[in-house]
């Protein structure tokens, strides 16, 4: 019985250490692995350091898409209020539009270009990214019903 | 006529759910004559729910398909030029109609549990229960989600439904994700009577509907992820988005439920533990259909944009949720406590099992609500997201170690298990994880340890599902389900494996008669054409596959503009050997004919889906021996030995 009960003891000695190796990681990960979301105002401010990963969202800046050799395409995307040139090498959404709202994830480089890995687009006409709405708010060109 | 049908066929399903509600409880007393009219009545009624919702989803599917404008659902996502198919389908592919499929599905196993089951306390207390979620639901339409509105005038022709939405796999995604979702409430509902009534059995009498939930959950889960492969275009079959999270949430809780229900089946153990996953399963799919539907996250799927719905579905889900947790605290501590077992035993395997399972699905949990708890937190000032490295560096590493424990539960014996025999039974299985580990070490380059180590796994796991159906040869078809389900877990493995390690990948601008190289193939562009699809417009892409200066096959990635809509879509084009994909997407116009094509090579990709379905095929297995032998046995006489 004796034994039983100790080999019972080390049992949920390692349920209780495996969670608390789960929790560690969940908490520290999580610290490492988030994205800031960032409108170009917000970068104007916050002075995020090249290499760091975050996303940027806002509207594709009327005449600003310019294709370069191979796949590369850059453009810029505003608030309204900043305006932040992107660089991207990859397909465009299909609902990539000049005057649209997207959202892009990269990083800057230290000539302030952004370097994106991933552009998304909105999804359909009546849909815009949240983010990309609540910059628009922030920067005080938001129109409901736009 | 076909809105006031609607509308008056919900209003009567209405009235019968409360009717259900009432009868439904009360008819859980005891044995009393009133109690027994109480459990008709309760039974009765739950047809007649069922018999009503059924007719309003009918209408509104009659108005879909005969393009009834003066509805106003049907107005805003419908289209007459649409084909039949996404007529009908498009009736779920708005907020309305989703809600009013939800209830259909809730209805069906309302109606499945009465005609299965009838007469016994149990089932009436789940039945009452039941009536009080449809109830709650068919408010939530009526109020804020009506899909009957009238249009006055009628327009001559409708929005249109979201191209993307137009397409066989998403089509039937929502049904199976729902019949998953919505099954999980059978499960609840006769947890939340079993802590009424007090009664044990309810494991035995909820399994078939737990099983029917999981393998729909398994198969709209696998339908999604296959949609977002071959329709998004970027070669990826899983991207850790919250509205997938709020898919994958409820399917790890609604595993380690069917585990867990088996334990306190087979063997009396964890009995408490069972019910409070039996409420967190469906818990969750409330959350995740919150999650989804309120808008707060940015997807194809958030239809609501109306912050009263959101506040409605909280509101439905706290009390939901918190009834039935506060039901639990105040009942589970009068109920029989689990059956002992020893540390090694089959019990302990689906203990791991469970805490593996739950453990993954906190990670997921944390990295899905995080960043909305922030939002809210910060009044929208601090917006992030979490990316798929964080769940690459805690689910996956608990999910390995899960897989890699597998097959020692089905080898364990109940009770007491011999960690060494059976670690001497499955030493085969060890033989064929070395082989998959030489194979991988011999075929694929670049060398990866994630790689090597997930096909060690995948041989492990399969090797073992291999001797378990030997071990087994002679006995019902039913007793192969678990080695089914756990060889579907390695193929599976090897497709992410596969598919996430050793892809290869090319981007490229070429003109007309230029070739381009992705992995081993050669492909020869040779220019786009205009096709008219029955309500799109297509600029379709021909790329001739070449070998040794041959063509072997055409492959015709398209983009599509859909005029009522004023969207464009792009149509991948997929080539599979059943081993690997060859994956082209159309880009860019880039002027004098050229195009910009992105490619892919994927090994092993349509294993992930095949696995998919072999972990159905396995659960099926299960659920059509429960339906065989679906006569009451005498549960096995367990004393719980405290």
């Amino acid at each position: 019985m004796n034994m039983k009960k100790r080999r019972r003891l080390y049992f949920a000695a390692a349920l209780v250490a495996a969670g608390g190796v789960l929790a560690t990681a969940i908490v520290y990960e999580l610290g490492n692995n988030v994205l800031y979301f960032y409108s170009p105002s917000d970068l104007a401010t916050k002075h995020v350091g090249p290499g760091v990963a975050f996303r940027i969202g806002g509207l594709v800046e009327k005449a600003s898409v310019h294709h370069g050799a191979g796949a590369d395409v850059r453009f810029t995307v505003t608030d309204g209020a900043r305006v932040v040139p992107i660089e991207f090498n990859g397909v465009l959404p299909a609902l990539f539009r000049e005057g649209q709202g997207v959202v892009a994830t990269g990083a800057l480089r230290p000539d302030g270009t952004f370097d994106a890995s991933e552009v998304l687009a909105k999804h359909d006409e009546k849909y815009m990214p949240p983010e990309v709405v609540a910059a628009l708010k922030r920067s005080g060109r938001w129109k409901e019903g736009e | 006529m076909l809105g006031e049908l609607g509308q008056l066929a919900l209003c009567f399903a209405l009235a019968l759910s409360l009717v259900m509600a009432i009868s439904g409880l009360l008819g859980a007393g005891a044995d009393q004559p009133n109690a027994l009219v109480a459990r008709r009545i309760a039974s009765a009624s739950t047809l007649g729910m069922m018999v009503f919702v059924v007719l309003a989803f009918g209408t509104l599917v009659t108005a879909f398909v005969t393009s009834d404008f003066s509805i106003a659902d049907v107005a805003n996502n419908s289209h007459t030029l649409k084909p039949l198919i996404y007529k009908i389908t498009g009736v779920w592919g708005n907020h309305e109609g989703s809600m009013l499929l939800w209830v259909l599905v809730l209805s069906l196993y309302a109606g499945a549990v009465a005609g299965l089951q009838r007469g016994e306390r149990l089932t009436s207390a789940a039945l009452g229960v039941q009536g009080l979620l449809a109830a709650a639901f068919l408010l939530f339409i009526l109020f804020t989600s009506n899909p009957f509105l009238r249009l006055d005038p009628a327009p001559f022709e409708g929005a249109g439904l979201n191209p993307l939405l137009q397409d066989p796999g998403l089509a039937f995604h929502p049904p199976m994700l729902y019949a998953g979702y919505v099954g999980l409430s059978a499960s609840f509902s006769y947890a939340a009577a079993a802590l009424m009534v007090g009664e044990d059995g309810w494991a035995r009498a909820a399994r078939p509907f737990m099983l029917v939930a999981w393998i729909a959950l398994t198969g709209g889960i696998a339908l999604g992820s296959w949609w977002a492969y071959y329709e998004l275009g970027w070669g990826g079959f899983w991207f850790w988005d919250p509205v997938e999270n709020a898919s994958l949430m409820p399917w790890l809780i609604a595993t380690a439920l069917l585990h867990s229900a088996l334990a306190t089946e087979k063997s009396g153990a964890f009995r408490t533990w069972t019910l409070l996953l039996a409420i967190g399963g469906f818990s969750l799919s409330l959350i995740g259909t919150f999650l989804v539907r309120s808008g707060v996250l940015s997807s194809v799927h958030a239809f609501a944009s109306d912050p009263t719905r959101g506040f409605f579905i909280m509101m439905l889900i706290l009390c939901a949720i918190g009834g039935a947790l506060a039901l639990f605290a105040w009942r589970a501590p009068t109920l029989k406590g689990g059956a002992s077992f020893d540390t090694v035993s089959r019990e302990s395997a689906l203990l791991l099992n469970n805490v593996f399972l739950v453990g993954s699905c906190a990670a997921v949990f944390v990295g899905t609500l995080y960043p909305l708890a922030l939002d809210a937190l910060s009044h929208g000032q601090q917006k992030i997201s979490v990316g798929p490295p964080y769940y690459a560096l805690t689910f996956a590493p608990i999910f390995f170690a899960l897989l890699l424990l597998v097959p020692f539960g089905p080898e364990l014996g109940w009770r007491r298990g011999n960690l060494k025999a059976s670690a001497r039974a499955l030493a085969p299985a060890i033989g064929l994880a070395a082989v998959a580990v030489v194979a991988v070490l011999a075929i694929a380059s670049p060398r990866s340890l994630t790689g090597t180590l997930a096909f060690a796994v995948a041989g492990w796991l399969i090797g073992a599902a291999i001797l378990d159906f030997r071990k087994r040869k002679g006995a019902r078809a039913s007793a192969f389900a678990a080695a089914l389900a756990h060889a579907g877990l390695g193929v599976t493995l090897m497709g992410v494996a596969g598919t996430s390690l050793w892809r290869s990948e090319a981007l490229d601008v070429v003109g007309p008669g230029e070739t381009m190289h992705v992995g081993p193939y050669t492909l020869r562009f040779d220019g786009v054409t205009q096709v008219q699809g029955p309500n799109f417009q297509a600029t379709q892409a021909q790329l001739a596959l070449m070998e040794k200066g041959r063509v072997v096959t055409l492959l015709r990635p398209e983009k599509r503009v859909y005029p009522a809509e004023g969207q464009e879509t792009a149509d991948t084009a997929i080539r599979t050997t059943g081993l690997r994909d060859l994956y082209l997407a159309l880009g860019d116009d880039r002027g004098n004919g050229r195009w910009t094509i992105r490619a892919y090579v994927s090994p092993l990709a349509p294993f992930i889906w095949l696995g998919a379905l072999v972990m159905a095929m396995g659960g099926a297995l299960s659920l059509w021996g429960r339906l065989r032998v679906r006569l009451p046995t005498p549960e096995p006489a367990v004393q719980p030995a405290e």
